[in-house]
């Protein structure tokens, strides 16, 4: 049995038995050999965080209702009361609530992304698992905590005097495109993140500037009244969550909120948005598969 | 269990080669690259694994041995598919599990059920199959009582049973172990070492990498010794762990590690010339110079020299000595003391080497054979040659120039491990109530 003990000069492959049959180790990969497998993983760490972040404290899943309720309270007040922002427009204050919890799933989703593969180091570097399973469980907490946060939402419509609607059926297809637009960001995000450390602080104030820059406290008309309003309008809504909050609130809330392509100068433009959108997933896809494969070494 | 050679191995490992990329300096900010564009941040290679091919049989039990940083974990590492490697293939037969470290993927917080369930679904199970399995493991780790308690209560040998648990019950047909046995008490390590031998009844194919070379010779059927990345040596695992703890303990090794990162030099580490370079800084020398103790070295029972002696063998210290005057009827001697300081072994040869005389320029070696029934320790060795008489007068006197380790798998704890003849003789009770 003993084969040749000089270092450096055990003759290879000759005495090797054929592989015929076994199956090659490849190596980490992003989606792993068995799609299940991903799903299932990614499952897993989604569903013991959202777990873990209501272990412990009393009143649980009632604090992830309050903080966007909080937040809406605020701006409410000052943008109500103080600025006006709310005068001749339906539905106000519903459609403001429905923007905060919109802006926190992208902000929850893509701050806890930017960490996640760092976060999950122990993980990632002693267990072969595929490795897209750690954004997407990312993106799939903030979705159950998206979901939860909805349920107010609708409460509040419903009270406010709405009544369910078919177009509600497209909100559901405006809330899948802006998880679908996380997830790409979140690909990108995390698996940039083991190279650069800088793009948590850049992200950060990326995400700033959308908050303030997406409408979520204001509606498109009142950009449309300003000087240059059509150029303006057009620009605005080159931002993918612009356009996504718009075509919710326009679905969902009240069809008296413009819609980006009754807003738009052409309809043309809509391309830009939906282009942004498929852009983060095709490219933080294959970034991340790029990358992946390499991961437990860089971190 | 099934010889290894059999038409398909359960792993098999051809040419693998594995480099890291060290940056000489950290370049991890936007700011970096972007202020300098054009510099390509140096790195520096690592070739933590160079053409390391070889194969396992199906239900073999296969030790991988060898010092820190010699590339066994990162060899695992890569038949789990957690790093890729540079060149070569790897192919394995079967579900794969792998237990690098115990409880990956445990948290702290939640119970005992639901850290079994997410470890089983980390490790390949579905979550059905894990959720049948919880029972089982809970068994095996004899922790039902505290199945609802959280993870961060429990002490560490508890939480090394549930982890070893697991992974036993994910029914993998190779596993890929490293280091497990060291923690846990001494009931559980016994556990693991039932476990291990159903593995192999069971003919379930075990990779395991450990330090532990008692472990290697009760259940491997073969083992490979790692050394910088090479394949030193693979075969039967009394001979490898022994090479292993050569290699371990031996100077020129820690030498050569120092001298070259380009690697073939471990071979020389056993044959080597006249063992004297470098002084040990203890050492003390005195004498008046009619003679030289040039150098002295051991021999195993094979007339081999060695660095590492055999416990319970046979063994010889040779000195060899050069005459500076001439000198009648000296005394030659030699001496080891223990770790403690200890003198355990001395030997001069006033009666054995008597009435000789030697010329000036006149070199000899001197052999000590005996049987070494010393316990595994590191001896300072001191040898010197006296003028005749009481053996004060020194020509020349190397008190601890050297040391050598006497090595054993398998130590008694004792100072000396004298070869035991054991017999037992049943009493005739008649005469035991007498």
């Amino acid at each position: 049995m003993t084969e040749t003990p000089a270092a450096g000069a055990v003759d290879r492959g000759a005495e090797l038995p054929s592989p015929e049959g076994m199956r090659r180790v490849l190596g980490p990969t992003a989606l792993g050999d068995d799609p299940q497998r991903l799903f299932r993983l990614a499952w897993t760490l989604a569903t013991t965080d959202f777990k873990l972040k209501f272990f412990g404290s009393f009143l649980g899943y009632l604090w992830q209702l309050m903080n966007p309720l909080l937040l809406f309270g605020v701006l409410f007040l000052v943008f109500s009361f103080a600025l006006n922002l709310d005068q001749g427009v339906r539905f106000y204050p519903v459609a403001l609530l429905l923007g905060i919890v919109l802006f926190s799933f992208l902000n929850e989703a893509t701050t806890t992304a930017v960490r996640s593969l760092v976060t999950r180091e122990p993980l990632v570097r002693k267990i072969d698992f595929p490795r897209l399973a750690v954004p997407m469980a990312a993106t799939l907490t903030a979705t159950f905590n998206l979901l939860l946060n909805l349920v107010p939402v609708v409460i509040f419509l419903l009270a406010s005097g709405a009544t369910p609607h078919a177009s509600w059926l497209l909100f559901v297809v405006a809330l899948a495109t802006l998880i679908l637009f996380a997830f790409g960001m979140s690909m990108i995000l995390s698996v940039g993140f083991v190279r650069f450390r800088d793009i948590e602080p850049i992200w950060s104030v990326v995400l700033q500037i959308m908050f303030y820059a997406s409408g979520v406290f204001f509606t498109v008309d009142t950009i449309a009244g300003q000087k240059h309003g059509q150029l303006l309008v057009d620009i605005f809504f080159c931002n993918p969550f612009a356009a996504i909050l718009a075509v919710a609130r326009h679905t969902l809330v009240d069809g008296s909120w413009t819609s980006p392509s009754q807003a738009l100068s052409s309809d043309w433009l809509l391309l830009i948005p939906a282009g942004l959108v498929v852009a983060s997933m095709a490219g933080g896809f294959l970034l991340f598969r790029a990358l992946a494969p390499k991961v437990a070494e860089d971190l | 269990m099934s010889a290894p050679g059999t038409p398909r191995p359960a792993v098999l490992v051809d040419g693998v080669s594995k480099e890291f990329r060290i940056p000489e300096e950290q370049v991890h900010t936007l700011k970096e690259r972007v202020l300098h564009p054009l510099r390509r941040p140096s790195h520096n290679q690592f070739r933590a694994l160079r053409d390391v091919s070889f194969h396992v049989g199906q239900g073999e039990f296969f030790g991988i041995v060898g010092r820190n940083g010699s590339g066994k974990s990162t060899l695992l590492k890569c038949m789990a598919g957690i790093y890729g490697v540079d060149a070569g293939q790897m192919y394995v037969d079967g579900r794969v599990s792998t237990f690098i470290e115990l409880g990956v993927g445990f948290n702290l917080d939640l119970p005992a059920r639901d850290n079994i369930l997410i470890n089983a679904t980390m490790l390949g199970l579905s979550q059905r199959e894990a959720r049948n399995r919880v029972d089982a493991v809970l068994d095996f780790a004899e922790l039902h009582e505290f199945v609802d308690l959280k993870l961060k209560n429990y002490s560490s040998g508890m939480l090394v049973r549930l982890a070893f648990s697991v992974m036993i019950q994910v029914d993998a047909d190779v596993l890929l172990i490293d280091e497990v046995l060291a923690v846990g008490d001494a009931a559980f390590q016994q556990k693991c070492f039932d476990e291990f031998a159903r593995l192999r009844r069971e003919n379930r194919t075990v990779v395991l990498v450990t330090h532990d070379m008692g472990s290697v010779e009760r259940f491997c059927d073969r083992a490979m010794l790692l050394e910088r990345g090479h394949v030193v040596e693979i075969g039967e695992p009394q001979p490898v762990s022994m090479h292993y703890l050569q290699l371990n303990f031996s100077r020129d090794a820690r030498a050569a590690e120092e001298a070259s990162v380009s690697g073939e030099a471990v071979a020389e580490a056993t044959t080597g010339g006249p063992s004297l370079r470098g002084t040990n800084p203890d050492e003390l020398r005195a004498g008046d110079g009619g003679a030289e103790v040039i150098s002295g070295w051991f021999m195993n029972a094979e007339g081999e020299q060695v660095e590492v002696l055999e416990a319970r063998q046979r063994c010889t210290f040779c000195m060899h000595v050069r005459f500076h005057q001439d000198v009648t009827d000296p005394l030659f001697g030699f001496a080891l003391r223990n770790s403690e300081g200890e003198r355990v072994v001395a030997c001069d040869t006033h009666r054995e080497l008597s009435d000789q005389s030697f010329a000036a320029g006149e070199e000899v070696i001197v052999y000590f054979g005996f049987e070494n029934v010393l316990a595994p320790d590191r001896y300072a060795v001191s040898a010197g040659v006296a003028r005749s008489g009481s053996g004060a007068a020194w020509l020349d006197n190397r008190e601890r120039f050297r040391t050598v380790i006497i090595s054993s798998t398998d130590p008694s704890g004792a100072l000396l491990d004298p070869p035991f003849h054991v017999e037992l003789q049943r009493q005739v009770r008649a005469e035991a109530t007498s």
